[in-house]
């Protein structure tokens, strides 16, 4: 016969395992620019992705385990194709897809016994800085509309207080990249191109915004973002 | 969501959904948006259908283009002067359908996102085989509709523009160096085979696709000329190794009218030359 476990003791165990889990994984970052929003997370893997497309102005970043978010955005990625498809483009947004997130990630935390270990950020390009989304959603499902910054992972705390030194309205690309690497960078380890995964939807292009910044074009930019201290 | 449709069966097969294609998540949790899901309407309904009529494609020296006119007819009737059957389907290729208008910009859209889903799921394109492959198998899901269809695109591997039409019932033939599909073909393709040589300059393929189009408006009434009072032009996409580009509506009119130009004078077109010329 089972031991009676209370229903508060199996959710605080549930949280502290999931809590424990990311916490061991790098951080990442979210922040707003003047041209749009950037994506940054440590990231030694050039094919393991921890930042993705999922839509023509959405894009997803996470943290924690691989092979959950993975899942995760697989999924987000059928969801807003078949939303998409279903009615039209524009019907696709970050506020539907993070609600669906938080529906998914909560019954997970609430059914299972091993609640999912990740952490997701879906934000949203729009036409001026005023109107981009950005949310944040826990591993039981609570989603939090951010602005301007978030961090997510296991020193989510250290480096949001570092982000919220660096961070104003209006920064350009440079100045969020050097933003987001000063609070990545806490440990006094230096990050380089190779060893960094980043994204960003761009405002003003059409159809399409995500684009990956790599290669030559990404070295140019933290040298940049470096140089300006 | 407030639908049944994104309801807990759909959350299911989002997240265990085994395969990389659109088509199938579409197949297992709404077959009923799917193209060609409803009855085949009796052929004499069917003919009353807006139909989409004349595409031509040609290979040139970078790369591929692809022209189609504006017209749908229904019947005896003409249903629309500005349609358009030409699209890109990535940023490396383009489809055009020709047949039953409503079914075929359906397949179209479910071509786009079936190239599109897959890219973001796999975090790589298909290979331009991997995506003719793919709208065989669409065309052939909709056979009733009877459409044909080309697909142009750049491949990358070979570096090199392709072709491939497909008959109704998704049989994929790689063309070269041109092709013509829908009910004036028979006149562009004669007017292509006159006109073509290899290794086009990118404004003479324009130009060649744009006197084969005009000679198929010219014998075939469901298929139409450029429209000079209505400023509609044919739609003409340019695959480069730099990509897709369809022209303006400005750079599409000016070869429209250059053609109609020199037609008002000439109204066959160009002449080939009967004879090989001359040695030396």
């Amino acid at each position: 016969m089972p031991f009676y476990v209370s229903p508060e003791q199996a959710m605080k165990d549930k949280a502290d395992y999931a809590r424990k889990g990311i916490a061991r994984g790098r951080s990442g970052v979210v922040i707003q620019y003047d041209a749009g929003i950037l994506f940054v997370a440590p990231n030694p893997s050039g094919a393991l992705h921890k930042i993705s497309e999922i839509y023509d102005r959405i894009a997803f970043a996470a943290v924690g385990r691989y092979n959950e978010f993975e899942n995760l955005r697989k999924a987000g990625v059928r969801y807003a194709d078949m939303t998409g498809y279903q009615y039209d483009r524009s019907d696709v947004t970050a506020r539907g897809l993070a609600n669906w997130y938080a529906q998914v990630l909560g019954s997970i935390f609430t059914e299972s016994n091993k609640p999912f270990e990740v952490e997701l950020v879906v934000a949203e390009v729009g036409e001026s800085p005023a109107t981009d989304q950005i949310y944040r959603i826990t591993f039981d499902g609570s989603v939090a509309e951010e602005h301007g910054y978030v961090a997510m992972g296991g020193q989510a705390d250290r480096v949001a207080a570092v982000l919220k030194d660096h961070y104003a309205d209006g920064l350009s690309l440079v100045q969020a990249l050097g933003a987001a690497i000063a609070g990545l960078s806490g440990n006094g380890e230096e990050l380089t191109a190779s060893g960094l995964e980043v994204g960003i939807l761009a405002r003003d292009r059409v159809h399409r915004t995500f684009r990956r910044l790599t290669g030559s074009r990404l070295e140019l930019l933290l040298t940049e973002a470096k140089g300006q201290g | 969501m407030g639908s049944a449709f994104f309801g807990e069966k759909f959350t299911s097969m989002c997240l265990n959904a085994g395969s990389s294609s659109f088509a199938d998540l579409v197949a297992s949790c709404a077959p009923d948006l799917l193209p060609g899901a409803a009855a085949a309407p009796d052929p004499a309904a069917a003919a009353q259908l807006p139909h989409g009529t004349t595409i031509v494609a040609a290979r040139f020296a970078d790369g591929v283009i692809m022209v189609g006119d504006r017209r749908a007819t229904a019947g005896n009737m003409i249903a629309q002067h500005d349609i358009e059957k030409v699209f890109r389907s990535d940023d490396f290729s383009c489809v055009g359908i020709a047949g039953v208008a409503g079914i075929g910009l359906e397949l179209v859209r479910l071509f786009q996102l079936e190239l599109e889903h897959y890219e973001k799921l796999e975090g790589r394109t298909l290979s331009l085989e991997g995506k003719a492959n793919r709208l065989s198998a669409f065309v052939r899901g909709n056979l009733s509709a009877a459409m044909q269809g080309l697909f142009a695109g750049f491949d990358e591997d070979a570096s090199q523009g392709r072709i491939f039409s497909y008959d109704a019932t998704g049989g994929r033939y790689e063309e070269r160096p041109f092709h013509a599909v829908g009910s004036g073909a028979v006149f562009a393709r004669g007017a292509l085979k006159k006109l073509y040589t290899e290794g086009l300059a990118e404004q003479d393929a324009v130009l060649v696709c744009m006197q084969a189009l005009y000679d198929a408006a010219d014998d075939d009434s469901a298929t139409g000329g450029p429209d000079l009072a209505r400023q509609i032009y044919p739609v003409v996409a340019v695959i480069t190794a730099d990509g897709f580009r369809r022209l303006t509506e400005a750079e599409a009119g000016e070869y429209a009218r250059a053609v109609v130009e020199e037609r008002m004078s000439s109204p066959g077109g160009p002449v080939a030359p009967l004879r090989p010329p001359a040695e030396g």
